[in-house]
């Protein structure tokens, strides 16, 4: 399987496993040793980063599981025949929606709903939805008709050329769309510590407000190991779930 | 709305439009004088790792890694570098700029038909003349969609780039938070949001024409 894969997958498998152990174990030693003033001791207390991981983890995750069961089907949905000519206003809507900055997604939705984790959630759901959905289209669209004809030509029921042959052929360019979405996710979930919905963004946002630089970058490094951790499992799963014939 | 309610949002706008105008001139300006910085950048790198297979995977790679990274934990750590700011929007919005379009440049001066290589070769092109003449225009038409893909990520990271008190639109969105409770809260998130859209749109339309006005007549379809 190695010896199939881009040098760039190559390099980016191992690489970015040794990036995060690399930031991760830095930060571990530096805060061990590093002589803190009581505000920045208290914040990068081990149990408080923990308490914010959690939080950023499990608001991506929520996030990330409502993005995809709603953002496949209507992708599926939205490239069956009848409902076709949807497709084309859909994907133009869903292009416009993302020059929206999910920034202003989240202020707007705090303004009308207030703060806390069920917006943040609901706002990273609205902003991620778009390009999953936007890749699950193009992914079905992208299969061979002459494979469907042939799949249907030894009768087999529509379900089953969904789930047996357009999906398996898609799941490629839909697991590029999740990926993206993912690692969209994992950093805009930063923004939910300016509605008060916690995360590891609070540690930039205290940094900043208090000038505390090595509570700033501690945020800062921190947000990237996780972001990069979900990129290598993001693309440790495409490479698993590929249909070995396409590879 | 109310009726009062749409009053009130024509007094925000009536009130404040020159303001507004001057926030998007300035965001679209961060945004498109970012993209000539990183369209060089991307092209030199480009035209340096493109007949390497390890460089160019090496330079994809590293493209990948830094669009991973989160705007917010970049501006985490250029602002103890450079402070507050226009100079830490700057520096992250060309970061994020040259990524997508270093990647397509490297495709698109990969993706060469051998055979006009060949013929190149055979009227005694030199490798810079084929460069230059051939594989740069050739890949154009990839580099702009690149430049385009960029200039739609980069006008979000010039609104985050804000709360480090970054010029542009971003300032409405976080005055709009700051003030949540507050009368104007809503008009001022609105006025940041869909002006980054309409900004957005303006600058794609722009990107769109240039792309058909610079690609080589020969490559149109």
């Amino acid at each position: 399987m190695w010896r199939r894969l881009s040098r760039e997958d190559r390099i980016l498998l191992i690489g970015i496993p040794a990036l995060v152990i690399l930031i991760v174990a830095g930060w571990f030693i530096w805060h061990s040793t590093a002589d803190l003033d009581d505000i920045e001791a208290r914040t990068l207390a081990v149990a408080n980063v923990a308490t914010l991981t959690r939080q950023h983890i499990v608001i991506v995750v929520i996030a990330t599981i409502a993005v995809m069961v709603t953002a496949v089907p209507t992708g599926v949905l939205l490239t069956r025949r009848r409902l076709s000519f949807l497709a084309g206003p859909v994907t133009f809507i869903a292009n416009m929606g993302q020059a929206a900055p999910v920034i202003g997604v989240i202020v707007l939705l705090a303004i009308w709903l207030g703060f806390g984790t069920p917006v943040a959630v609901l706002s990273l759901w609205i902003y991620a939805f778009l390009p999953v959905l936007a890749n699950t289209v193009a992914g079905l669209r992208g299969v061979d008709r002459t494979l469907l004809e042939a799949a249907r030509g030894i009768s087999m029921s529509p379900a089953q050329v969904l789930l047996r042959v357009e999906l398996p052929m898609a799941l490629p360019v839909i697991m590029v769309g999740a990926r993206t979405a993912l690692v969209l996710l994992v950093g805009s979930a930063a923004f939910a510590t300016f509605i008060s919905a916690g995360g590891l963004g609070n540690l930039i946002t205290t940094g900043i407000n208090l000038y505390r630089f090595p509570i700033l970058v501690s945020g800062a490094m921190l947000i990237a190991a996780l972001a990069l951790a979900v990129e290598w499992f993001g693309r440790l799963m495409e490479v698993v779930l590929t249909p070995k014939g396409m590879k | 709305m109310t009726k009062a309610g749409e009053w009130a949002v024509l007094d925000f706008v009536s009130s404040r439009w020159v303001d507004i105008l001057f926030r998007s001139y300035q965001h679209a300006s961060l945004v498109v004088q970012s993209l000539v910085v990183a369209t060089i950048i991307a092209l030199l790198i480009a035209m340096l790792v493109s007949s390497r297979p390890w460089g160019s995977a090496v330079a994809n790679a590293v493209s990948s890694i830094g669009l991973t990274l989160p705007s917010l934990a970049l501006l985490g750590l250029a602002v103890p570098l450079v402070g507050i700011g226009t100079l830490p929007s700057v520096l992250i919005v060309i970061f994020y700029a040259t990524l997508p379009i270093l990647r397509n440049a490297i495709v698109g001066m990969q993706n060469i038909d051998e055979d006009l290589l060949e013929s190149a070769r055979g009227q005694g092109m030199s490798r810079l003349a084929i460069l230059l003449r051939i594989r740069l225009p050739m890949a154009w038409p990839v580099i702009m969609t690149g430049v385009r893909v960029s200039a739609q990520m980069s006008m979000g990271v010039a609104a985050i780039a804000a709360y480090a008190l970054g010029p542009g639109l971003g300032g409405y969105i976080f005055s709009g938070l700051s003030q949540i409770g507050g009368a104007n809260a809503l008009y001022y998130a609105l006025a940041g949001t869909i002006g980054v859209i309409i900004v957005a749109l303006i600058v794609d339309i722009v990107l769109a024409l240039l792309a058909r006005l610079t690609t080589s007549k020969g490559l149109l379809v």
